[in-house]
C-alpha cells in the first residue's frame, strides 16, 4: 500500500539530504567539516535502512492490531530492547555523561533514580498490563468504567505527556544536529518531523519497534565501545580512573561521594517518585506491553529492558568519569583552548568530545549519528502513542462510541500522526531559543500524577469508580502542571519573574498524593447505580488480570 | 459467556492459591527493592560521608561506586528471579486453572 507516497517521501528525503550536504560547510572550522561527513554518511545509512524496514513493515500492517500493537507478534527480547530504546534518549547519553563529568557520583545517583522504576514495573504492573490492555493504556483504565469519560481524560493525559516530551526532543534534536552536523536548526527539526511521520504512518508499531531496536543496539554498542576505549587508557583499573579524575577535576574528592545534588530531601524523594512512577505512566512505554503475545513475554521484555537500561547507565557514568581526565585536560575541547573555560559546544558535550578523543573523527561521527537516530526513534514512539490516543481513545471510543471500523480508526491514526508531526515541527521551531529542560520534568510529572495513579488504582482497587478516576486524573494533571509553572524552572527561567512562587521544582511528592486523594474521594462518595455496577465488574477484571484469560491475543499472520 | 468462565476460575481454590502466592512473592520483592533504594537515598540525603570511604586503603575510589553498581545489578537479578518463578511455576498453575474452567 501507498508505495507511491513512500517513494515520494524517499525523494523528499533525498532533497533534504542534498540541502544538508550543502549546508554543511557553514560550520566554519575546517576540522569540524571533516567529522561531519562521517556523521552524515552514517546517519544517511541509518535512515535508508529504517526506511527499508518501514517499507517492509507497511506490507505487514493490515489490521488495527498490526498498526497499534505489531499484531502482538513481537518477542519478549525484541520488545525488551525496544522498551529500553524508548527509555534511553539522546538526553540520557549526553545529559547523564555530562552530569557525571561535572558532578561525579551525583550523576550516578541520578541514573539509579532513573533506573529503579523498572523492577517496580516488573513486579507490580507488567503482567496485569498485558492481560488487560489492547492498544492503549486507557483500555485498562476504562475496562469497567465509563468509556467516554475515562478515555477522554486518559487521552488528555497521554497527549499532554506526548506533546511536552516531543517539544523537548525536537528542540534537543535541532540544537544537537545544528552542532554536530552543521545543519540549520529548522532543517534538522523538519527532517526529524518528516521521518517520524513516515515511520509512524506507513509502518505503524512494527516499523516503530524495529527502528527502536536497531537504535537501542547502536546506542548500547556505540556507548560501550567508547567506554572501553576510554577505560583502556587507565589500564581498565577503576582505582587509576578515579585517582586521575580526582586529580583533574575542580571538585577533587567531592567527585567520589554524594554532594549537593540531593542535599534537599524533599527534592530528592520527589524526583525519585516522579522518575519511578512517571516511567510507569508514560503512554509510549505502556503501549509496548501490548506488542507481545502474552504475560510471559511481557515479563521477559521488562527483564531485558532492565538489563539494558542498568548496563547503559553504568556505561554512561564510566564515560563521564573518564572524560574528566581525557577531555578535561585537553585544550582542544575548550573554547579558546582555555582549560578553565567553557567546553566547545556547551555543557552537554563531554560524551561527544570523549568519542572524538578516543576514536577520532570516525568515532565522533558514529556517536553523532547514533544520537540523531536515538532522537528519531524516541519521537516516533511518542508520535505513535499520541496518534493512538487520538484515534483509538478519542475517535473510535468517544466520538464514534465503538462504531468505527478498524480501517477508519487506522486512517484517523495516520492523519493524527501527520498532525502531530506538523505540531511538533512548529513548536520545535517556536521553542528554539527557550530553555526546555523543564518540559521533560513536566512530562514525567504529568505521567506520574495524571496517568499512573488512575492506572494503578483501576488494576488494584475495586472501589475505583468513573467519578473517582476523572477527579484523580484531573487533580493530578492540574497540580503537576501548576507546580512546574510556579516553580523556578518556568516562573523564573522562562517567564522572567524574580522569585518562584512554589519553592520545589519536582511536583511528584505533592501532585501524586493529591491525585490519589481525589481518586479516592470521588470514588467513596459515589453512591450511584453506575458506581455499584463498576465495583461489581471488578471481579471479572481481576480474574482476567491474574490469569490472562480473555486477553487480546497475538494475531496470526 | 466468558463471565461464567471467570466465575468458575474464581471458585477454583487453586486460583486463590495462585494469586496469594504470586502476590506475596511480587510484593516481597517490591518492598526489598524499595527498602534498599530509599535507605540509599536517605544515606545520600542525610549522611553522604558514609559513602566516601575508600575501597582500598589510601585509594581515591570510594565505596559509593561499587554500592551503586551492586544495587543496579541486584535489582536486575531480582527481576530475573521473578520472571523465572512466574514464567514456570505460576504460569503452570495458571494454565491448569484456565484449562479446568473452559472444559
Amino acid at each position: 500500500m501507498n508505495r507511491g507516497m513512500l517513494k515520494f517521501a524517499a525523494a523528499a528525503l533525498a532533497v533534504g539530504w542534498m540541502g544538508l550536504a550543502m549546508a554543511a560547510p557553514d560550520v566554519g572550522q575546517a576540522q569540524k567539516q571533516a567529522l561531519n561527513v562521517h556523521a552524515i554518511v552514517m546517519f544517511f545509512i541509518f535512515v535508508l535502512a529504517t526506511l527499508g524496514i518501514t517499507y517492509w513493515a507497511a506490507q505487514r500492517t493490515k489490521t488495527a492490531s498490526d498498526y497499534y500493537a505489531a499484531g502482538g507478534g513481537i518477542t519478549g527480547t525484541q520488545n525488551g530492547l525496544a522498551i529500553a530504546g524508548d527509555y534511553m534518549s539522546a538526553a540520557t547519553l549526553l545529559g547523564l555523561t555530562s552530569m557525571t563529568y561535572f558532578q561525579g557520583f551525583d550523576g550516578y545517583i541520578y541514573c539509579i533514580c532513573f533506573y529503579v522504576g523498572w523492577p517496580f514495573i516488573m513486579f507490580i504492573m507488567a503482567e496485569r498490563l498485558r492481560n488487560l490492555g489492547k492498544f492503549t493504556f486507557a483500555d485498562i483504565t476504562s475496562y469497567r468504567l465509563d468509556q467516554r469519560q475515562v478515555r477522554t481524560v486518559a487521552a488528555i493525559g497521554s497527549l499532554t505527556v506526548v506533546v511536552f516530551y516531543l517539544i523537548a526532543q525536537m528542540v534537543g534534536a535541532g540544537q544537537l544536529i545544528k552542532l554536530l552536523f552543521g545543519m540549520e536548526y529548522w532543517m534538522a527539526v523538519v527532517i526529524v518531523g518528516v521521518l517520524m511521520v513516515i515511520y509512524v504512518t506507513f509502518g505503524g508499531m512494527i516499523a516503530t519497534t524495529w527502528v527502536q531496536i536497531i537504535k537501542a543496539c547502536l546506542l548500547l554498542g556505540g556507548g560501550t565501545l567508547v567506554m572501553l576505549l576510554a577505560f583502556s587508557q587507565f589500564g581498565f583499573s577503576f582505582e587509576a580512573l578515579a585517582t586521575k579524575a580526582v586529580e583533574n577535576s575542580k571538585k577533587g574528592m567531592a567527585l567520589m561521594a554524594p554532594g549537593a545534588f540531593l542535599s534537599d530531601p524533599v527534592t530528592a524523594v520527589s524526583l525519585s517518585l516522579g522518575l519511578m512512577f512517571g516511567t510507569a505512566g508514560l503512554p509510549h512505554i505502556l503501549m509496548r506491553f501490548f506488542t507481545v503475545p502474552n504475560a510471559k513475554e511481557a515479563r521477559k521484555s521488562v527483564f531485558i529492558a532492565t538489563l539494558c537500561v542498568g548496563f547503559f547507565f553504568t556505561v554512561v557514568a564510566l564515560m563521564g568519569l573518564s572524560a574528566i581526565t581525557i577531555v578535561g585536560t585537553n585544550p582542544q575541547y575548550f573554547e579558546g583552548g582555555d582549560l578553565a573555560g567553557k567546553l566547545v559546544g556547551g555543557n552537554n558535550m563531554p560524551a561527544m568530545h570523549l568519542a572524538h578523543a578516543v576514536g577520532g573523527n570516525l568515532m565522533l561521527g558514529f556517536l553523532s549519528a547514533v544520537a540523531f537516530a536515538t532522537i528519531l526513534a524516541v519521537v516516533s514512539g511518542l508520535a505513535l502513542a499520541g496518534a493512538s490516543a487520538i484515534s483509538h481513545d478519542l475517535y473510535a471510543n468517544v466520538i464514534r462510541q465503538g462504531q468505527a471500523t478498524e480501517a477508519e480508526e487506522v486512517r484517523i491514526s495516520k492523519m493524527s500522526s501527520l498532525g502531530l508531526g506538523v505540531v511538533a515541527v512548529l513548536l520545535g521551531i517556536a521553542f528554539e531559543k527557550q530553555n526546555v529542560a523543564f518540559m521533560v520534568g513536566l512530562a514525567f510529572g504529568v505521567a506520574a500524577s495524571c496517568n499512573f495513579p488512575v492506572l494503578i488504582l483501576s488494576m488494584y482497587w475495586k472501589g475505583l469508580t468513573t467519578r473517582g478516576a476523572i477527579w484523580g486524573s484531573i487533580a493530578g494533571l492540574i497540580s503537576a502542571v501548576l507546580i512546574v509553572v510556579l516553580s523556578k524552572a518556568v516562573w523564573v527561567t522562562v517567564l522572567g519573574n524574580k522569585a518562584p512562587i512554589f519553592p520545589y521544582e519536582q511536583p511528584a511528592i505533592f501532585s501524586m498524593p493529591i491525585a490519589f486523594f481525589f481518586a479516592w474521594l470521588g470514588s467513596v462518595t459515589d453512591s450511584s447505580v453506575r458506581a455499584a455496577k463498576e465495583k461489581e465488574a471488578f471481579e471479572d477484571q481481576y480474574v482476567r488480570a491474574q490469569t490472562g484469560f480473555g486477553a487480546a491475543g497475538a494475531a496470526s499472520h | 459467556m466468558s463471565s461464567e468462565v471467570y466465575e468458575r476460575i474464581r471458585k477454583n481454590p487453586k486460583f486463590d492459591e495462585l494469586v496469594s502466592k504470586r502476590s506475596r512473592f511480587a510484593w516481597t520483592l517490591t518492598f526489598v527493592v524499595l527498602g534498599i533504594y530509599f535507605a540509599f537515598i536517605m544515606i545520600v540525603a542525610f549522611n553522604p560521608t558514609a559513602l566516601a570511604a575508600p575501597i582500598w586503603d589510601g585509594g581515591k575510589a570510594t565505596i559509593a561506586w561499587p554500592i551503586g553498581v551492586s544495587m543496579i545489578l541486584l535489582f536486575w537479578l531480582m527481576t530475573g528471579l521473578y520472571v523465572r518463578r512466574a514464567n514456570s511455576e505460576f504460569d503452570d498453575i495458571n494454565a491448569e486453572i484456565v484449562k479446568g474452567a473452559i472444559e
